[in-house]
């Protein structure tokens, strides 16, 4: 378990070196110059612009700028913006904000999808499972941004149950309703991933051999079916908690959450390299950990899987 | 094992037998049982009247090919049919004089595990994957004795010990997929007798071992049954098998029980021409070299059952009565049963 822990952990640094390179060469290779609009309505002064260049080193090739950038990343400096605000700094603002969001979300997700898709799997054919297997696909079929302003029009603004927009605090009971929005659809996937396992594990003979020891219905579905079905939800769960930590552009925009995605959003659309590097860097590394953990989480979960 | 946790666990295993005892030594009494699946292309009518009955300390083997009813029979008596698709429109199961089917589910649920367990043929995927062999036996404990976790886990040791599985105490915390078949088999036998149940049924307990163990096993039943007395059900298509453990064979064919004997005189001298032929096919060395003798055809589709008798159109003795009229299961000796028109033919055969 430890070597494979070991392993797993040196495995991720030529990963994050190869992401973090694909996305500066994606950067670098933007049409546009960040000196445009920088001075106002005139060019820069040739001086300024010259020390800009020098300071950011644009003037060096690819290679050479990134080997500068990995440089000072392996002593933990994620670099600074073309507005000298420190791109650590900014993401030390917005990821506890992002990781609330993601927290609500996946909570949401993992509770009401397993509970529906366990009432959908024991009451196959009746009125609950087809309740369910509509009302997911409904979520499924709408966007993000569709749900999220409809959420916002009718629970914030029409019934004032909850905030409309989120303050720059973002406290927990802000982030309510735009977590259930973000955890909306994977509710759905995880609804229906429940049921199709459930039901499928219904049919196993060690689920026979516990109706056979004469254990009761709630035992035979809750404890030993179950167990068995959550195993690829768990898998599902995991993963869409990575990537959740990645923020959420289009939530974020419609609550006015100052999260890690509309970050990244803002830094591409106004050119600015180093900050979109030094965030997906981080995103990066958060997934791969993740990964890790879910990776892990399948071996205690099933006991037929080792690490060894 | 203190000995007052044994004292408490047999006290109250006592007291849970106490309200079935068998009449007349007689366990089980199976009277008329019909079992229909009601698929998509129709009902399917897989057990039609099927009366037997076990006494006490008795090994019944029921014989037959796949499709016959064997498997729904076992599952019928022990209530885990799928229900729907499985239907039981017709029939008793009456267990100690109680009839089984008429029961309130919370109390038939009851009586699986302390009085009537089963084992399967599959040990590998009838054992839960998840959870440790131990914990799977101790449930049997915890859930119907009440037993606490240590008390419940120190049983499932002993039980374990008592299948002969070596180094129980220190495997009581693995998981099936790191035992061998033979032990599966083996944790599979010591979770169904856990309870002391009155009756075992055992469907096709030795069909997914080699050979080798396959004897290991049938012996280890086989003695199990004799220390507690139980009434053995041994559904199997392995005549073999039957032969060294049976007391009485019961043939089914079709959903049908065909012949019921002693298993000596049903082996020396069948009375329905469907056990003639299954014993014929059995290879044998005085023979060594002839053309093994098969049962031509296949089994009937349940749904598209011929008329008459439901072998006819396998049987080598089947005449214009036989595709009309369905035979009865009739006394041809005393204390045997057969169902054909011709059963003095294949006696004398």
């Amino acid at each position: 378990m430890g070597k494979y822990i070991v392993r797993r952990l040196l495995l991720m640094i030529p990963v994050v070196v190869g992401a973090t390179f694909l996305i500066y060469a994606m950067v670098f290779a933007m049409p546009g110059d960040p000196l445009a609009g920088r001075c106002g309505e005139r060019p820069c002064n040739p001086a300024f612009a010259a020390k800009f260049r020098a300071d950011h080193n644009l003037n060096d090739p690819l290679p050479i700028q990134y080997a500068k950038y990995l440089g000072n990343l392996a002593q933990g400096d994620l670099g600074e913006t073309f507005q000298q605000v420190k791109v650590a700094d900014e993401l030390q603002q917005r990821y506890p904000i992002t990781t609330r969001l993601a927290i609500i979300a996946i909570l949401f997700e993992l509770f009401i999808g397993v509970l529906a898709g366990v009432l959908s799997g024991i009451r196959r054919g009746k009125f609950i499972d087809n309740l369910v297997l509509v009302s997911t696909l409904i979520v499924i079929a709408i966007p993000t941004f569709v749900i999220g302003s409809l959420a916002q029009y009718a629970f914030g603004l029409k019934l004032g149950w909850f905030p409309v927009t989120v303050s720059p605090q973002a406290t927990w009971f802000e982030l309510l309703l735009p977590g259930m929005v973000l955890g909306a659809i994977s509710l759905a996937y995880v609804a229906r991933l429940t049921r199709t396992n459930l039901v499928e594990n219904l049919r196993a003979d060690y689920v026979r051999t516990a109706t056979a020891k004469g254990l009761s219905r709630a035992r035979t579905v809750g404890v030993h079916t179950l167990r068995n079905s959550l195993i690829p939800v768990v898998t599902f769960v995991g993963a869409d908690f990575g990537g959740l930590l990645g923020g959420a552009i289009i939530t974020e925009r419609i609550f006015n959450i100052r999260g890690v995605g509309g970050y990244i959003f803002q830094s591409i659309h106004s050119r600015d390299g180093v900050a979109v590097v030094g965030a997906v860097t981080v995103l990066v590394i958060v997934f791969l950990f993740m990964n890790l953990i879910v990776d892990l989480l399948y071996g205690v979960l099933d006991p037929r899987i080792s690490h060894d | 094992m203190t000995t007052t946790t044994q004292s408490r666990a047999d006290a109250k295993a006592a007291a849970a037998h106490a309200a079935y005892q068998p009449v007349d030594g007689r366990l089980l009494d199976v009277e008329n049982l019909h079992v229909h699946f009601h698929t998509s292309d129709g009902v399917a009518k897989a057990i039609n009247g099927v009366s037997f009955h076990l006494d006490q300390g008795e090994s019944l083997a029921i014989l037959g090919e796949s499709g016959s009813g064997k498997s729904v029979t076992a599952q019928a008596i022990m209530g885990i049919l799928d229900v729907p698709p499985a239907k039981i429109p017709e029939g008793h199961i009456r267990y100690c004089g109680q009839d089984l089917l008429a029961m309130p589910e919370e109390q038939r649920r009851k009586t699986r595990g302390p009085e009537i367990s089963m084992i399967f043929q599959d040990a590998l995927s009838s054992l839960n994957p998840v959870f440790p062999v131990g914990w799977q036996i101790a449930e049997m404990f915890r859930e119907h004795r009440g037993l606490n976790k240590s008390d419940a886990l120190a049983q499932a040791v002993r039980l374990m010990e008592r299948v002969s599985i070596p180094g129980a105490k220190a495997r009581v915390k693995a998981y099936p997929h790191q035992f061998s078949g033979g032990m599966r088999q083996r944790i599979m036998i010591a979770m169904a007798i856990a309870l002391d149940p009155a009756i075992l049924i055992a469907d096709e307990p030795t069909t997914a071992l080699d050979v080798t163990v396959q004897a290991q096993i049938m012996s280890l039943l086989q003695e199990l049954q004799q220390e507690r007395k139980m009434g053995l059900i041994l559904i199997t298509h392995d005549l073999g098998v039957v032969a060294d453990v049976a007391d009485r064979i019961a043939v089914m064919y079709a959903g049908r029980l065909i012949e019921t004997a002693d298993v000596y005189t049903g082996y020396a001298n069948p009375a329905h021409p469907y056990t003639k032929g299954l014993l014929d096919s059995l290879p044998r060395l005085d023979q060594k070299g002839q053309t093994l003798a098969a049962i031509p055809g296949l089994p009937p589709n349940l749904l598209k059952m011929p008329p008459g008798c439901a072998f006819h159109p396998r049987c080598p003795l089947a005449r214009e009565r036989c595709r009309e009229e369905r035979p009865e299961l009739v006394e041809v000796r005393p204390g045997r049963f057969a169902a054909c028109h011709y059963t003095e033919e294949v006696l004398h055969a």
